[in-house]
This record gives structure tokens, sequence and C-alpha cells, in this order.
């Protein structure tokens, strides 16, 4: 301990260079969301105080991760070890460009859930803890985006899944035990996967940081031997599930469409995509040699989740169950980038994670907004929604366009780049899935317009009349239309629109942050110190 | 399990537990012990008395929800960290700070505060999982 007479160089183990006051930004939005969600849980019985609070935390942490986001394009790569122990035995924080840009993504999306959660969210959910689970999944969320240590981010992935838990079975109904069980036993699997094969690899190489993980990978004589073939596996497997990827998809239809609708928007928007992220982490940063022999695996299960995705999509009557489709459709898409494996392919999957977290998330808010409109989330039961409201009807054609593929909406610019990046790959089947899960997606959301909002009424009503029929808001749905329902949801769409219209900045952001990992000079860079 | 012997003596258990939490809890710096082992003897003294005296009278005795408790120790193990952006350091860099008190060194530390931090935690948490399971046996 510090007070003993024995001399020792500290300086061996422990950073002493003095930590900018910025670099705390790497830690803040962990650090924020753990006390915010604290704070919350300590105000359980005051359930007027909790929102107030909760939404407060959340948008300092929209505004921390701008800054973090800034300071990375400024400064590049930054690193903050763990209690000033140098890595490989510290855990590091590391976070490029890649991280930082989703971590911000997934705060805005989780500040909007966080309002759109006020509305939908009764006084006993509040009890039961919403907003102090919420802010700690976020603490999770942002945990695993920007750490640097394989460990840490298996633990941050708890941290997360424990917190979802929790969502999940927020009003106790039935059918959410249900669901949530289902959720549970597959992500307990995952998990378990997770930490054999970190413990696999730890086994191996004696580090679990990812930057020294990188390297010594990197420095094998056989990059592609056995040993590592079955951890590159293994991880693949833990994350496809994760991520909901075909053939481990069916936990998410089954369970995403059991919460409020609200928790049902914030999972859709980021929980899948934390799985897609860990895989691109991992497969590109740390194991690219299995990447190359993986690839082809990665192809299949690609193309079958896309297509899984979108004729899933098209059976579905359940509005929420038809958008669960739409997310595996989506994490298909992310797949395709990680199969094809080059810059470009990466940077698509990482621009398609930023466009389907938003666009994933307003979709479900807006189907909360049917079932406020329309008492249903049934597309049998549900119609004359143009009558009701042509903005929110508006509102649902952009998200729409937007998740098919369509221009000039945020869904346009990854899929041309995932596209190019198969085609000129030489995969000209994953190209082609791409284009006509788009296409079915397209389909599946046109039935929802035409059923829910373009008809006159409910099924049954004749061709060219309308049914004004009066509906009272489903259970778990908004209750009433404003403020609560319209910013988050104005938000988001307002970002679908404008990086369909002005993609440079996202699409510099994808390029750099794929480079950044592709290329990981920079990353070991920041870990290490500059190499002699 | 409301006999006399049990009930007499379970205040005084609890007590005792308490207090041996305490200084468990204290001693794991160095030594074995710390604030997770620390929280459950508290945690299941705090069980004990609800056994003894029924849950009721464990509410009142500890007067904050046990959820709010250990909201306290997250809060308290995640500022214990902060204190060295002062001095320029990374996040959870510990701080020492150490003094003679009658003759007795002491040494107080921001990882004594993140143990304590974790100790609530666990108080809280298995203190609220044990005390929902008695309830349900009571009713």
């Amino acid at each position: 301990m510090a007070g003993s007479s024995v001399s020792v160089d500290l300086s061996q183990a422990m950073a002493t260079a003095p930590v900018a006051a910025g670099d705390w930004l790497v830690v803040a939005p962990s650090l924020l969301t753990i006390l915010g969600g604290s704070l919350c849980l300590m105000l359980r019985k005051n359930t007027d105080l909790q929102p107030k609070v909760g939404i407060g935390f959340l948008g300092v942490l929209v505004l921390a991760n701008v800054a973090l986001l800034l300071r990375v394009l400024d400064h590049g790569v930054i690193t903050m070890v763990m209690g000033s122990w140098l890595p490989p035995f510290g855990i590091a924080f590391t976070v490029d460009t890649l991280g930082a840009t989703l971590s911000l993504i997934g705060a805005i999306v989780a500040f909007c859930a966080g309002v759109y959660g006020a509305a939908t969210v009764d006084s006993t959910g509040r009890r039961y803890g919403f907003y102090p689970f919420l802010l700690l999944m976020m603490t999770g969320v942002s945990g695993a985006f920007l750490t640097g240590d394989i460990f840490n981010l298996y633990v941050w992935f708890e941290v997360l899944l424990i917190s979802s838990y929790g969502l999940l079975v927020l009003g106790n109904d039935r059918i959410q035990l249900d669901g949530a069980v289902k959720y549970g036993v597959l992500n307990l699997v995952g998990t378990n996967l997770f930490l054999i094969a970190t413990g696999m690899l730890y086994g191996i190489f004696g580090t679990l940081n990812m930057a020294d993980l990188a390297q010594k990978v990197a420095s094998l004589e056989d990059p592609a031997s056995g040993t590592l073939a079955t951890v590159a596996a293994l991880y693949f497997l833990a994350f496809a599930m994760k991520a909901a990827a075909f053939p481990v998809n069916f936990w998410l239809p089954a369970s995403y469409h059991t919460p409020n609708i609200v928790v049902s928007a914030v999972f859709a928007g980021l929980l899948t995509k934390v799985g897609v992220y860990a895989l691109i982490r991992v497969f590109v940063l740390i194991l690219p040699a299995s990447l190359g022999y993986l690839s082809d695996v990665i192809s299949v299960v690609a193309i079958a989740t896309l297509l899984t995705g979108a004729l899933g999509a098209l059976a579905q009557s359940e509005v929420r169950r038809l958008l669960g489709y739409v997310v595996i459709a989506g994490i298909g898409s992310m797949l395709a980038g990680v199969a094809v494996g080059t810059t470009l392919a990466i940077s698509g999957a990482v621009f398609y994670a930023v466009h389907s977290i938003i666009v994933m998330t307003a979709l479900y808010m807006m189907a909360g907004v049917m079932a406020m409109l329309g008492g249903s989330y049934d597309l049998r039961r549900l119609g004359g929604l143009y009558a009701k409201s042509a903005a929110y009807s508006a509102v649902f054609l952009v998200l729409a366009s937007a998740v098919s593929g369509l221009p000039p909406f945020s869904g346009f610019w990854p899929k041309v780049m995932l596209v190019k990046a198969a085609f000129a790959d030489d995969r000209a089947w994953l190209g082609a899935a791409i284009l006509v899960s788009g296409f079915l997606t397209m389909l599946a959301m046109g039935r929802v317009w035409i059923f829910a909002f373009w008809r006159g009424g409910p099924e049954g009503t004749p061709d060219g009349k309308t049914a004004s029929v009066t509906t009272v808001p489903a259970d778990g749905a908004p209750q009433v239309s404003g403020g609560a329902v319209w910013v988050p949801l104005g938000i988001l769409t307002a970002l679908v629109i404008y990086i369909g219209v002005q993609p440079e900045w996202m699409l510099k952001l994808s390029t750099q942050g794929a480079g950044g990992i592709v290329e990981p000079l920079d990353y070991l860079r920041s870990v290490f110190g500059v190499p002699g | 399990m409301r006999t006399i012997i049990f009930r007499t003596i379970a205040p005084f258990l609890t007590a005792l537990m308490i207090l041996f939490s305490v200084f468990v809890l204290l001693r794991g710096h160095n030594d074995p012990g710390g604030g997770f082992i620390g929280g459950l003897i508290a945690a299941s003294a705090l069980a004990i008395f609800g056994i003894a005296c029924g849950v009721a009278s464990v509410r009142r005795a500890i007067y904050f929800h046990p959820m709010g408790v250990s909201g306290f120790g997250l809060f308290l193990a995640a500022l214990a960290g902060i204190l060295s952006f002062f001095k320029s350091q990374a996040y959870m860099t510990s701080q020492w700070l150490i003094f003679e008190l009658f003759d007795v060194e002491i040494a107080l530390s921001t990882p004594m505060v993140f143990d304590i931090g974790v100790y609530l935690v666990v108080v809280g948490a298995i203190g609220s999982i044990a005390l929902a399971l008695e309830e349900r046996e009571n009713d």
C-alpha cells in the first residue's frame, strides 16, 4: 500500500503522466448513467421527480457523447486506463471513431426513449424502476462501445442484459414473463459462449486487452490455427445470438412485442446492434485472419438472416412482431458487411448500424402511436389512421421508406455501400440478397401503410367507405398525443431525413471508424504509447 | 420460527452480525474480507431478524427501502473514483489519506469508500430479495 517505506518504481506498472481533463470524457458516458441510475433508484417512490432526473441525465449523456466524439475526431484514439494501472494488466477504455459514433447515436436514442417513456410508462412502471433500468442499461451499452478490454466488454454485456431483463418484465404480465424467459435463456447461453471463448483466448495469449490481443494474434506464425478457429467460431455464435442472426433469431420476435412499447423501441434500436458491434470489433480488430475463412459462413448466415427477416415481416399481422422481423433483416445487412470485410463493407455495416438504431427505435415509437390512434397493434383491427392524423402518417411514411432503403432517407446510403462492396468482392449473391430483402421489406411496410393508414377502417369496412370508430388507446401505448410523443419521434425522424439528405458527415464518421479498425495502428499506438 | 428463544436471541444476534460485518468490511483492503462479504453478512443479519420478528419490523428498523440503500451504495462507489480527477489521474486511481490518531495509524482511502459502496449495494440487493421471500412465506 501507499504508506510502505520500501520504494517501488511504480512507473513500470502505473501510468504516471497527468491525464487531461478532456480524457475523462472516455468514462463520462458510463459514469453519468451509473450516477443517474442510482439517483433514480433512490427516488423510486417519487414518480414525478424520477422522469425529470432520468431525462436530465440522459440529456447530459448526449452532450458528453458529442464532446467525446469531437475530441476523438480532434485528437485521434483516446485511451484511459482505470486506476492508472497500465495495460495489458490494467483495464483500458479505448475510444476510437467507431465506438464514439455508436455511443453518441445510442445516447440520442436513449434520450428519446426517456422522453417517450414519460408518456407510456405509468407510475407503477416508474416505481418498478423504468428510469433506473434505462439508465443502467445505457451504462452497459456505452461501456460496451467504449471499452478496450474484451473481458470488460463481457462485463458490460452483463450489465446491459441484467438491466434489460428488468425492463422486459416491468409490468409483470404473464406474457412478459413468457417473453423474458425466452429472451433470458438464449442470452444466457450466448453470454456463456462469449465467456468460454474469452477464457480460451486468455489461455492462449495471457492477455485480455484488445490492442494487445490484436498484436499477439498478428504476430502468430499460423493465425488460422485450429484452436484460434474454435475461439472464432464460438465468438461468432455468441455474437450472432445477441444480434439475432439466422438460425438463432427466434427469441427476438418471441419477446420484443411483450414489454411496454418504449422498451421494445429501445431494445430494437440498441441491443442487437451491440452484438453486431462486438462482432465487428472482435473479428476485424482481433481476429482478422479468422474473418478470411469464416467469411463464407457469415455470408450464408447473412443471406439467410436477410431473407428470414423480410419474409417473416411479410407474414406477420401484429405490428410489433412485424417490426421485430424487420430488425432481423437489418441485422442481415450488417452481417453482409462483416462477411465481405473490406473497409468499404465495414463502413457500410457501421453506417447501417447507425441508421438501424435510429429508424428501428422510431418505428417502434410509431407503432405505439398507431396503437394510441387505433387502439390495437393488430393490422386486422387497425385502419383509417390517415384520416385521424395526417401528420403521423407522414412520419410513418418517412420511416417506412427509410427502413426499406429508399432515397432520400438514411437507409439508402448504407445499402448502396454494402451492395457495392458485395459486388466488388465477387459476392453477387450477397448483394442480390440485400436488394431482395430491401424489396420485401418495402412490401411489408407497404402492407402496414395500406392496412393501418390508407384503408377506411378496420377489417370488414367496405371499400371506399370510412368507418368512424372511436377507439381507446391500447395498454402500454401513449394515451394522449403530446410533446412527450412528438419530441422524440420528431428528433429521430429529423435525423433520418438529415442523414439521408446530407450523408457526408455520417459517411466520414463510418469510413473513419471502419478504417480505424481495419488498419488499427492508431488504436495500438493509443494503448501502448508510441512504439519505440 | 417464532419461538421465544429465537425471538429473544435474534436482536442481539443481528446487532452482533452487523457489527461483525462492519469489521469485515473495514479490514478488507489488505486482509480477507471486504465490501461484498461484509454486505452478505449484514444481509443475513437482516434476514435472521426478519425470520424472528417479522418483515415489517425489519423494514421499520432499517428505515430506508433496501433498494434505496443499494442505489446509494452504487452512487457512492461511482463517486469514489472521481476524486482522482482533481489530481489529473485516471478514473479510479486510489487516493490515500494517512494520519495518526492517538498513536494509531489510520488509513482513509478511496478504495475504502468504494468498498463501503459495494457493501451497501450488497446489503440492499440481497436484503430486499430476502425480505421479499420472507414476506411471501408469512402472508
